[in-house]
Formats: C-alpha cells, sequence, structure tokens
C-alpha cells in the first residue's frame, strides 16, 4: 500500500487521513487509543476547575458563596448548545454525504446533550433560589434551555421508535435540522416574549464583567466538560460501530483477538 | 473546613447543585460503559456459537 | 412548471375529497377545538375579566392544539395503502408532493379552524377589531402549523407511539408561532398596534413555505427505506 514517492502534499496527507478515519473500523481502533488519555485530561482538568471554583476563586460581592454554581451551570449550557450545533454538523454530513461514522456521532451525542441541558436547567434553577427568590423563573435563558431539552428528548424518542438503526439516524439528521433552523427563531422568540411579559430584565447569571480570577476557573471547567463529552462520546460511538458493523470482517477479527487475550 | 462545607449559608444550594452535576456525570459514564461490556460480551457469545458449528 | 402545478393540484384534490367523504371524522378536530376553549372558564371560572386577559392564548392554544391532532392522519392512509411507496417511486416530484400535502393539511385542519374560532372569539367576547387581528393570526399561523407539521408527520408516520411522539416532536416548534400570534391578539385586545407581530408570523410563514416542504421530500424518501 505504500508508495515512494517524494515528500507528500500535506493537504492530501490531511485529506488522506480524514478519509481514512471516516471508516469505523480506523476510528474503533484510534478512539480505543485515545479515551484512556481523554479520561485523565478530563479527571486532571475537573480536579483543577472544582479547586479553582470552589476554593481559590474569591466570593461574590453581591451572591457570596452561592455564585460559585456558575462553575457547573455555565460550562453545561455551553455544552447543551455546542453539542447540539455538533450533532447538526453531524446530521448535515450524514445526509448529504452519507457519511456512517457521521449518524453514529450524532446519535452518541444525544443522551449527553440532553443531561447537559437537565443539569443547566436545574443548577439554574437552584442557583435562582438564593439569587432571585425563586426556584423558576420564566427568563429567557433558562425557558430557551428548557425548550432545547424538550428538543433532545423528542430526538433520543425519535431514535428509539425506529427499529433500524441507520434509518432512524438519517430521520433523527432531518428533525435535528428542522430543529437547528428553529432554534434562533425560538430563542429570539422567547427573549421577545419574555421581555414583553416582565419588562427588561438584566440576567444576573452573566455578568458583564467577570473578575479574571473568577473567569479562570470557569475556562478550566468549561475545557473539563468538553474533554468529558468527547471522552463519554467515544465510549458511545464504539458501541454504536459494534452494532452498526457486526457482521463485518474487522469486528469478528476484532473480538476473536480479545477472546484470544483474555 | 467548616467554612468550605458552609459556603457562606448557601451549602445546601451549593452542594445540591453539584451534587447533582456529579450524579449526572458519573451516570453517563458508567451507563455506556456497561453498554460497551455487554456488547462486547454479545459479540463474542456470538462468535463461540459460530464456532462450536451448529446448523 | 405545470407538471409541479398539477402534481400539487391532484395531491389536495384527492385528499380533500377523502376527507370530504368522511365528514364525522372531518369534524372531530372542530369539536375538540371548541371543547378545549370551553374547558378553560370550567377551570378558570368565568371571572370576566380574567377570561378578556387570557382568551387569546385559551384560543390559540386550543387551535394549535387541534392542529396537532389532525396531522398524524396527513400521510396515515397513505401509509397503509401504498401510496406512500407510490409518492417516492413515481416520476412525480416529492418537493410538489409534500406542497400539496402541507397545503392539503390546511385545507382539511387550518381553515376549518379558522372558521371554527369565529364563533368561539364571540364566546369568549372578543371586539370585532381584536377578532379580526386574531383570524389574521391564525391565519398566518395555521398555515406555518400544515408546513412544518407535515415534515414531521412523514417523519414518524407509521411508527409506534404514534400521534404522541409526533405532537412531542413539533409542539417545540410550534412555539414561536404561539407566542407571536397570541401577542398579536392581545395586542389588539388592548388597543395596542399588532403589526410587528404579524410581521414576524408572516416572517416566519415564507421561512416555513420555502424551507420545510424540502424536508418533507427529504422524510419521505427516507421513511422508505
Amino acid at each position: 500500500m505504500g508508495n515512494s514517492r517524494g515528500p507528500k502534499n500535506p493537504t492530501k496527507l490531511v485529506f488522506s487521513s480524514l478519509h481514512k478515519y471516516a471508516s469505523p473500523r480506523h476510528f474503533y481502533h484510534l478512539s480505543l487509543s485515545i479515551s484512556p488519555w481523554l479520561a485523565w485530561l478530563a479527571s486532571a482538568m475537573f480536579g483543577l476547575g472544582i479547586v479553582g471554583g470552589l476554593v481559590i476563586a474569591p466570593s461574590d460581592y453581591q451572591q457570596g458563596d452561592s455564585f460559585r454554581i456558575i462553575y457547573v451551570h455555565v460550562p453545561s449550557a455551553w455544552m447543551s448548545l455546542f453539542i447540539y450545533v455538533t450533532m447538526a454538523a453531524a446530521a448535515a454530513t450524514a445526509l448529504v454525504w452519507k457519511i456512517k461514522l457521521a449518524e453514529i456521532a450524532m446519535r452518541a451525542s444525544a443522551m449527553l446533550g440532553a443531561s447537559f441541558t437537565f443539569l443547566a436547567l436545574v443548577t439554574g434553577s437552584i442557583w435562582g433560589k438564593p439569587t432571585w427568590g425563586t426556584y423558576w423563573a420564566w427568563d429567557a435563558r433558562l425557558t430557551s434551555e428548557l425548550v432545547l431539552l424538550f428538543l433532545y428528548i423528542g430526538f433520543i424518542a425519535l431514535q428509539t421508535a425506529y427499529s433500524d438503526r441507520r434509518v432512524a439516524a438519517r430521520a433523527g439528521a432531518v428533525l435535528i435540522l428542522i430543529g437547528t433552523v428553529n432554534i434562533p427563531i425560538i430563542h429570539y422568540s422567547v427573549e421577545w416574549w419574555s421581555s414583553l411579559h416582565q419588562g427588561p430584565t438584566i440576567s444576573k447569571l452573566d455578568t458583564p464583567s467577570i473578575h479574571i480570577d473568577m473567569l479562570i476557573p470557569l475556562l478550566v471547567m468549561a475545557s473539563a466538560f468538553m474533554t468529558y463529552y468527547l471522552a463519554v462520546m467515544l465510549t458511545r460511538m464504539r458501541c454504536e460501530i459494534l452494532a452498526y458493523e457486526r457482521n463485518t470482517n474487522w469486528v469478528r477479527e476484532f473480538i476473536t483477538a480479545r477472546a484470544h487475550h483474555s | 473546613m467548616s467554612d468550605f462545607l458552609h459556603m457562606g449559608g448557601y451549602a445546601f444550594y451549593v452542594w445540591s447543585a453539584y451534587g447533582i452535576t456529579l450524579m449526572v456525570l458519573i451516570g453517563n459514564i458508567i451507563v455506556p460503559r456497561q453498554a460497551e461490556r455487554a456488547a462486547l460480551a454479545e459479540l463474542e457469545l456470538r462468535l463461540q456459537r459460530a464456532k462450536t458449528g451448529d446448523t | 412548471m405545470t407538471r409541479y402545478v398539477s402534481t400539487i393540484r391532484l395531491v389536495i384534490t384527492r385528499d380533500v375529497l377523502r376527507a370530504a367523504r368522511s365528514q364525522t371524522e372531518a369534524l372531530h378536530p372542530l369539536i375538540f377545538f371548541a371543547l378545549c376553549v370551553l374547558l378553560f372558564p370550567f377551570a378558570i371560572g368565568s371571572d370576566e375579566g380574567l377570561l378578556e386577559r387570557i382568551a387569546p392564548g385559551i384560543l390559540w392554544v386550543s387551535a394549535l392544539l387541534s392542529a396537532t391532532l389532525s396531522l398524524e392522519q396527513l400521510f396515515r392512509s397513505d401509509y397503509q395503502d401504498g401510496s406512500f411507496e407510490l409518492f417516492v417511486l413515481s416520476k412525480a416530484s416529492t418537493l410538489a408532493i409534500s406542497l400539496g400535502k402541507s397545503l392539503t393539511h390546511w385545507f382539511i385542519s387550518g381553515l376549518p379552524i379558522l372558521l371554527m374560532s369565529i364563533p368561539l372569539c364571540l364566546v369568549l367576547e372578543l371586539n370585532w377589531a381584536t377578532t379580526q387581528v386574531f383570524l389574521a393570526s391564525l391565519f398566518a399561523g395555521t398555515l406555518t402549523m400544515s408546513f412544518i407539521g407535515a415534515a414531521v408527520s412523514a417523519l414518524t408516520v407509521g411508527l409506534r407511539g404514534g400521534g404522541l411522539l409526533l405532537a412531542m416532536l413539533i409542539l417545540p416548534l410550534y412555539i414561536p408561532v404561539l407566542i407571536f400570534g397570541s401577542a398579536a391578539a392581545s395586542n389588539a385586545a388592548q388597543g395596542l398596534p399588532a403589526a410587528a407581530e404579524l410581521y414576524f408570523l408572516t416572517g416566519l410563514l415564507i421561512l416555513a413555505v420555502t424551507l420545510a416542504p424540502w424536508a418533507t421530500a427529504a422524510a419521505l424518501k427516507i421513511r422508505l427505506s
């Protein structure tokens, strides 16, 4: 398979390795070697972030120590949005280029996306009690987040309703893309609705200028959440790949080799 | 230390938020890993059955 | 071009005639609409002031729910009798069929709801100016809901969980229509201008009409594989 021409064109290299790893088989083995590293990295970052957020960061002038909830609330909210966007990109790739791995990545991300949305809502609600006095406020951001949760749940429900994995993935892809077009519209209309019924509220959850000592643990936690997402997504993707490729030779060889080793 | 746990009076809120987060994050680690193990086990079983060739 | 238009006309005539034949079934969403509206005074009490304030909201939610109810049947009989396969396998454009189906849903669901809401506006004692604005918002809204709904209906036809799954998927997508629609009517009820809201609704409608049929066409092909 090798050729002995001179130095390779770097663009060609990138594309050929992308092409190689777009195959479920190569991706599977790649993810097996990456996963332990990601797990350690995520753990380390969580450790740093939690110490930074709970211990090192100074407590807030107005909110005291309750503001520390920001270190789990904001990263969860960011991830809930990032994952939906990732699923949308995967959906478009799956529909246009019919790449199996894109379908798999989309399906593997759904539960995590829903979990982060749930966390954003719950931690936001808990934070709301000491800050606003109530567990729920029809604030534009929280309400949009709630609608996002329903979009995730709908996607997951659609996946379980179909019996064929691949058809389910493609139907889900269409649903995600419909949702993607709708999300800015929903967000804008909820914001509009919220200002209509409450008057302009400055959300206490996003202080425009956050002190650098408070910001750094937030960025660390955000990176921790992102690394965590990648680590878990790889595990889920491996399960999906095994299901998608059950009857192929490479899976058979892989299982045989595993059985021999253990 | 007890100051830390006390969280300036907001102990309930801070710890319940972090606690729920921890539970969800751990759950999302455990469930896929178990699924992966189950999938691998099932595939191995299928391989065994094919080997001890019936049909 | 004429092929497109004739396909659309064919789909609409076929389905509307079929719906007209089973008249009782065609009435069900309307009865639901009226019942839904009537539930609210029972729940909240006939306090005139309160009802007046939330009347636009009540009407809009009830209309939205009954539009959703009839969505499941849009493709169901086609799925069962095999027309579904014909949609995709024939030389007819799936886009034209999607357009036709979306308009069909409006004719058999949105339009009746529009008509039914007139007496209901009277029951809830909306003045004529408010009723006009409400009807305008409902017109744009039901049309939008038919187009978006057709796409999700095509995605879920024949699946277990059927109608409820469809409702679960579609209701979040209807929220912007609901927000602007009921805001338009509420504004009119208070004597305020509702132009901005109606413009937004029109924008949503244009977006839905241009984008949703593509999604519906894609859904038709996917559902068949």
